[in-house]
């Protein structure tokens, strides 16, 4: 589905990721976790096509295609998706008529699907405009909803969200995802950012990466990942060489 | 129904101009009708009870105490636009009354057409009795084709009286060669509710106005609403004036200006000369090409317990919003125009919702053509 090769990657002047390999297969899902500052939320930007991230060597391959030059709609078209975790509050812009610009079916019920996350009393809203940390991300799960990525990016779904939520958040996910399907038939491939793991009490995946100041140091189990983590911090953790 | 509006000679392309002005010539949405081609009154009926659409002409000859409304709230020796209207052998423009008690849920239009390259003049007067509720749509426009020379000069005074309610709503749609020059002013009674919008999207070579609402009345309430986009070539030097009179009157002035290039000048002024009025200025500019957005918001406060605010921002379109809903698929031009579409959404409290949606599909056509 998404095969990263040798990326480096330029914010302003200065390279924020050197050297990045990742590889992740249709039905996939893996995790992406590292310090603050680490250069996850960076790789999700490139990834996406935001203009502010420069690549100056290496590709991105998606589905087999070169996207590496593309602009984030030509890639949104392709399939690739993401949830953002500080998105922007748009003025004006109301939530459902964001949401009827981007379906692409005839007469989608999309009030349903906003009921199914609680957004339903949100439609008339201008985007995120005092929205709460978990109202934020039920929208852009629902806007995800709408678009149907074939691989979707998470930056910290569980971020603002109250535990209430999060198994919302992780049903809604799950489904995106196409957990509820058998893992042959699985399709829908994912990328998440966490800090704290939560996430991984609702959502399964299947493996983890750990960033550390702009490279992708370490792979392996999530879970395993996340106990190293949890128990010695995330120093410790890169010196050790998981697989 | 009334009687649809007698075909005027016009090109399909200048009838297509009239619809996006806000004008219904089946009149199927609409309540009454005024029609005026340059200095001809081709159409003026209502057919709602209690309420008239007359010209200015006959109005004056039916009723003798209009006299007592000509002039009074504008002054003729104002400038040289009202100099010149006052000046008029032949007044025209229409006289609206809505009787005491009478109400229209379907507005009644007021087109204001310029076929050639002249000065149109017209000075309405408009009267809400004590407790009506009068809702009218006025839509200013011209052929395609006028060139130099067009200008309209409009004077418009409106009365509402004591628990009554106007909502005026004026669409723009000219070309970059006329120049227009409204001059208008109200008067708002006891409880009574004056509701005054602007629409303009097209190019236009100058407007200048600065429509003022005197609320004298206990509890009465002035709203203007401005949505405009000035393109290269556009001159527009808009503003609104309240002065709050009446005990516990309450204004508010939003302006929405884009420039693509030519001048906005926003002013404002709220005047608080008694206790227990309230007012809320509000102008939002949006830079999409290097031209001027100078918004002058005044706030003059008379006496303890008024109470004032205002605010102003002018900027670009924010990159981050634009990827944002490229992430999501839409094309740059598509984020956009949506952006542009999010900006410029008002919702008036207090319009009808037929206006409202009027002035959404006005805007809705200038998206179509990305603005």
């Amino acid at each position: 589905m998404l095969h990263i090769e040798d990326l480096h990657v330029k914010v302003g002047e200065k390279e924020v990721l050197h050297d990045i390999n990742l590889h992740i297969n249709e039905g996939e899902t893996h995790v992406l976790l590292g310090p603050n500052g680490s250069g996850k939320t960076t790789l999700l930007m490139t990834i996406m096509g935001f203009s502010n991230y420069t690549i100056t060597d290496g590709k991105i391959l998606f589905k087999g295609e070169d996207v590496t030059r593309m602009h984030a709609h030509e890639r949104a078209k392709r399939g690739i998706g993401m949830l953002f975790q500080r998105p922007p509050t748009i003025s004006g812009l109301k939530l459902g008529k964001l949401l009827t610009a981007i379906s692409r079916k005839k007469n989608e019920d999309i009030r349903a699907l906003a009921q199914s996350v609680h957004m339903d009393t949100f439609l008339e809203r201008d985007i995120n405009k005092g929205f709460s940390g978990g109202e934020i991300k039920r929208s852009e799960v629902l806007q995800l909803m709408i678009q149907n990525p074939d691989f979707i990016m998470l930056d910290e779904p569980e971020s603002g969200v109250d535990l209430e939520n999060i198994s919302l958040m992780g049903a809604a996910i799950g489904s995106l995802l196409e957990k509820d399907k058998h893992v042959i038939n699985r399709e829908k491939s994912g990328l998440v950012i966490t800090h704290t793991g939560y996430i991984l009490d609702y959502l399964e995946t299947d493996r983890g990466h750990v960033m550390c100041d702009g490279q992708i140091k370490c792979h392996g189990n999530p879970r395993e990942i996340l106990k190293d983590i949890k128990q010695h911090g995330y120093k410790e953790c890169l010196e050790c060489r998981h697989e | 129904m009334p009687s649809r509006v007698a075909q005027p000679e016009l090109s399909k392309a200048d009838q297509e101009r009239l619809a996006q002005s806000g004008i219904d010539l089946t009149m199927e949405n609409r309540c009454g009708s005024y029609l005026q081609m340059d200095q001809d009154i081709v159409h003026a009926e209502c057919a709602q009870e209690g309420i008239e659409v007359l010209s200015y002409k006959k109005a004056m000859e039916k009723y003798d105490w209009l006299k007592d409304y000509a002039w009074k709230v504008v002054s003729p020796e104002k400038d040289d636009v009202t100099k010149y209207v006052a000046a008029q052998k032949e007044p025209k423009g229409y006289v609206i009354i809505a009787h005491k008690g009478s109400s229209n849920i379907l507005p009644i239009q007021a087109c204001l057409y310029l076929g050639r390259g002249q000065i149109q003049h017209v000075h309405n007067i408009i009267i809400a009795e004590e407790g009506a509720e009068l809702h009218i749509i006025s839509g200013c426009t011209s052929g395609a084709h006028v060139g130099k020379g067009g200008a309209h000069y409009g004077i418009s005074e409106f009365y509402v009286k004591n628990d009554a309610k106007i909502s005026f709503t004026m669409i723009h749609n000219w070309t970059e060669d006329i120049e227009v020059y409204p001059r208008s002013a109200s008067l708002i009674g006891e409880n009574g509710v004056f509701l005054s919008n602007y629409v303009c999207m097209q190019p236009v070579k100058k407007v200048q106005m600065y429509p003022t609402a005197t609320l004298a009345g206990e509890n009465s309430v002035a709203r203007f609403s401005s949505i405009v986009i000035a393109s290269a070539t556009s001159y527009m030097d808009l503003g609104s004036r309240a002065i709050l009179e009446g005990k516990g009157a309450s204004a508010e002035l939003i302006t929405r200006a884009i420039t693509k290039g030519g001048t906005i000048i926003s002013r404002g002024h709220i005047q608080g000369k008694t206790a227990g009025t309230r007012g809320h200025l509000e102008c939002k500019g949006l830079i999409l090409k290097d031209g001027m957005i100078y918004a002058i918001p005044e706030i003059e406060g008379n006496v303890v317990g008024t109470e004032l605010s205002h605010e102003a921002a002018v900027g670009k379109l924010a990159r981050d919003e634009i990827e944002y809903l490229m992430s999501r698929g839409l094309d740059e031009d598509e984020a956009t125009a949506t952006i542009i579409r999010g900006f410029l959404d008002v919702k008036i409290t207090g319009l009808p919702e037929a206006l409202q949606k009027q002035i959404d599909a006005i805007i809705d056509v200038a998206e179509k053509s990305g603005f």
